[in-house]
């Protein structure tokens, strides 16, 4: 079911320069939110910018009925997004589009992220940790400084989210493990990320090697900090936090989902095909309706009955479609 | 005018009914084809019965992929878009959309497109034999694709000629929708009329394009795109204005209408009809707000039915 309403702006949250965490009061909406999914925002009052703004769903707190974005300031539309406060309103649309198919219950899955890209995979990550699946997430960034240190609370009231020192460490107390890369190796593995994670795939013996480097890099890094370090509030100790599979060498992923840029997804679609596993990618592209109507964001999908391909729409197919689907030029 | 027929009593709901040709709509509000889908996608948001009709996306005798992306740019205050008539084709339209459409009372026209004469002579005979069909929109005037289209829309002979062949093949409402992409707007509705349409709708999109200054090319996939939104509503408004005075047909006005007074300056300058188009992209209700406004304008102003509005700025 989706919702055009006005949503208030619980809070804003600048994580770092043109990023920002905004927390939304829209408690039908945050209902009918699935992982993957998004919102098409009305981010002005004028009709300058024109067009509504897709910000994908990053988390939600069903409790509160509030609902966050994680976004970069890109243009137009979502600098007059970033100049949202407190109290303000914000006429919002969605649920929108096919999200991400929930791994079955004792499933083990991995998680490839670049940059921003982790937006939706987060909220796959809460929706999972809460069942108590967890994953291996594998994050890339170009550098440190963008896995983010938020300065303020998320929510504090129920471990969906909270006072950590990072979002790296949100993402380790839902139970779930996490190793990363940087184009600079700032932190973790010096390269990409889609490089790191067809290391680990291939070369299964040298997985040991491969965890143990980089969750030291992770621990290191400052991004996880214990209890009463630095005011963090996590009732878990990074050790048990950084709990990787015991027996990484047999491991086998049954699912991998993905979000970042174009780049990197073809090259995790590459990746995957290669290994013969199933994976669900989540595509970005300029909409106007958002709804379906209007055809402006097509992506070409594969379609053996026609020439091959047709064009699918990545506001209502989409934005996540299976891997081996999209068709990259 | 009398002071019953003008309906100048107190509480007295105004009469918004117009008829377009044979087409009767219980009020002057309809959507843009290629802005509404074909229903189902606006559905959540407002109660499709309330539009006075729907104007369904553009429809070709066989499915069509659509045009290379990036399709969409915005601009100040519009979109440049070239969809290329992507959709599903015409028994896809009969097999599943007008049967979907048949569950509300609204009339649903049809929107056609073709590459020869031919093509739209076939569409026309196709949807007279299908049901819940109330009228065809004959789009001359697509500037996104390579055959037909806006070729057709810029020649008055041509445009003539297409209107004949849809008229020949139907007795359902024929209203042609124009290009402003030529020199004379009024030429082509002078032949056009004379060729038999019941109505026109005006206008289609501005021929334009963007560039990418950083990359330096086109930011469309397709070079060139259609400009609509509240950029191009003067054009459009003007367009109605002229065409009003030469020609004595029905106009559905459109171009940019966000809000009921846009609406209005459309039926000012000789718009029987008003179709809204972008702006259901930033506003799922646009279309109602329009009709919901243009309602509340009559009531103030004491108007009894829409009709004395349509052209009344040229009697002034």
């Amino acid at each position: 079911m989706s919702l055009l309403t006005d949503a208030k702006v619980v809070k804003q949250i600048k994580l770092a320069p043109h990023y920002y965490r905004l927390i939304l009061a829209a408690p039908a909406t945050t209902r009918a939110a699935g992982p993957g999914q998004f919102l098409h925002v009305r981010c002005g009052e004028t009709l300058e910018p024109l067009l509504r703004r897709p910000l994908s769903i990053h988390a939600v707190n069903r409790e509160r009925g509030e609902l966050a974005h994680l976004y970069r300031v890109a243009g137009r539309g979502t600098a007059l997004l970033a100049k949202k406060k407190r109290g303000d309103t914000i006429n919002i649309l969605g649920p929108l589009g096919r999200g991400y198919t929930m791994p079955s219950a004792p499933e083990r899955f991995a998680v490839v992220a670049g940059g921003i890209g982790i937006a939706p995979l987060y909220f796959l990550l809460q929706e999972t940790g809460a069942r108590g699946q967890s994953a291996l997430v594998f994050w890339g960034a170009s550098t440190k400084e963008q896995f983010f240190s938020p300065a303020e609370p998320f929510w504090n009231a129920d471990g969906t989210g909270g006072k950590y020192p990072s979002i790296v460490q949100e993402i380790c107390a839902q139970g779930h493990q996490i190793i990363l890369a940087t184009d600079d190796g700032s932190a973790g593995f010096h390269g990409t990320v889609t490089d790191l994670f067809e290391r680990y795939l291939n070369n299964p013996s040298g997985r040991e090697e491969i965890l143990s480097r980089y969750r030291e890099a992770v621990t290191t890094s400052g991004l996880i900090k214990t209890d009463g370090e630095a005011g963090a509030v996590c009732s878990c100790s990074p050790g048990a936090m950084l709990n990787f599979n015991q027996n990484p060498e047999s491991e086998t992923f049954a699912r991998v989902y993905g979000c970042g840029p174009g780049v990197m997804l073809k090259e995790l679609c590459r990746i995957i095909g290669t290994h013969k596993i199933p994976g669900e990618i989540s595509l970005e592209e300029r909409m106007g309706c958002g709804v379906g109507a209007c055809l402006s964001c097509a992506c070409k999908t594969r379609d053996e009955e026609k020439d091959g391909f047709r064009y699918s729409r990545v506001c209502l197919e989409g934005p996540v479609f299976p891997a081996g689907e999209v068709l990259w030029d | 005018m009398t002071e019953i027929y003008s309906g100048r009593t107190a509480g007295k709901k105004p009469d918004l009914s117009v008829n377009i040709g044979k087409l009767r709509m219980k009020n002057p509000v309809t959507t843009a084809s290629g802005t509404f889908g074909f229903g189902p996608e606006y559905a959540p948001y407002l109660d499709l019965n309330r539009l006075g009709a729907i104007v369904v996306k553009g429809t070709t005798l066989q499915p069509r992929p659509g045009n290379p992306t990036p399709r969409l740019v915005e601009t100040p205050a519009g979109i440049l878009n070239s969809i290329g008539l992507q959709n599903p084709g015409v028994d896809c339209l009969i097999g599943e959309y007008l049967p979907y459409l048949a569950q509300y009372d609204l009339p649903v026209i049809v929107n056609i497109s073709g590459d020869t004469v031919e093509d739209y002579a076939e569409l026309a005979g196709k949807l007279e034999r299908a049901a819940g069909v109330a009228a065809l929109e004959v789009n001359i005037s697509c500037p996104n694709v390579k055959k037909g289209g806006m070729q057709f829309g810029s020649d008055p002979y041509m445009a003539a000629e297409v209107t004949r062949a849809v008229r020949g093949n139907t007795d359902k409402p024929v209203i042609v929708k124009l290009s402003p992409n030529v020199t004379s707007i009024v030429g082509v509705a002078v032949e056009v009329a004379a060729a038999g349409a019941d109505a026109l709708s005006m206008i289609n999109t501005l021929l334009g394009m963007a560039i990418d200054i950083r990359r330096r090319r086109p930011l469309l996939g397709n070079i060139m795109g259609g400009l609509s939104g509240p950029a191009v509503r003067p054009v459009a408004v003007r367009a109605v204005w002229q065409v009003y005075r030469e020609v004595d047909l029905p106009i559905i006005g459109m171009g940019g209408i966000v809000t009921a007074e846009d609406a209005l300056e459309f039926i000012l300058a000789g718009a029987t009809a008003v179709a809204v188009g972008t702006a259901n992209f930033i506003n799922p209700r646009a279309a109602l707000e329009v009709l919901e406004g243009i309602e509340q304008y009559l009531t103030e102003h004491q108007i009894g039915e829409i009709g004395e509005l349509v052209g009344a700025a040229h009697r002034t």
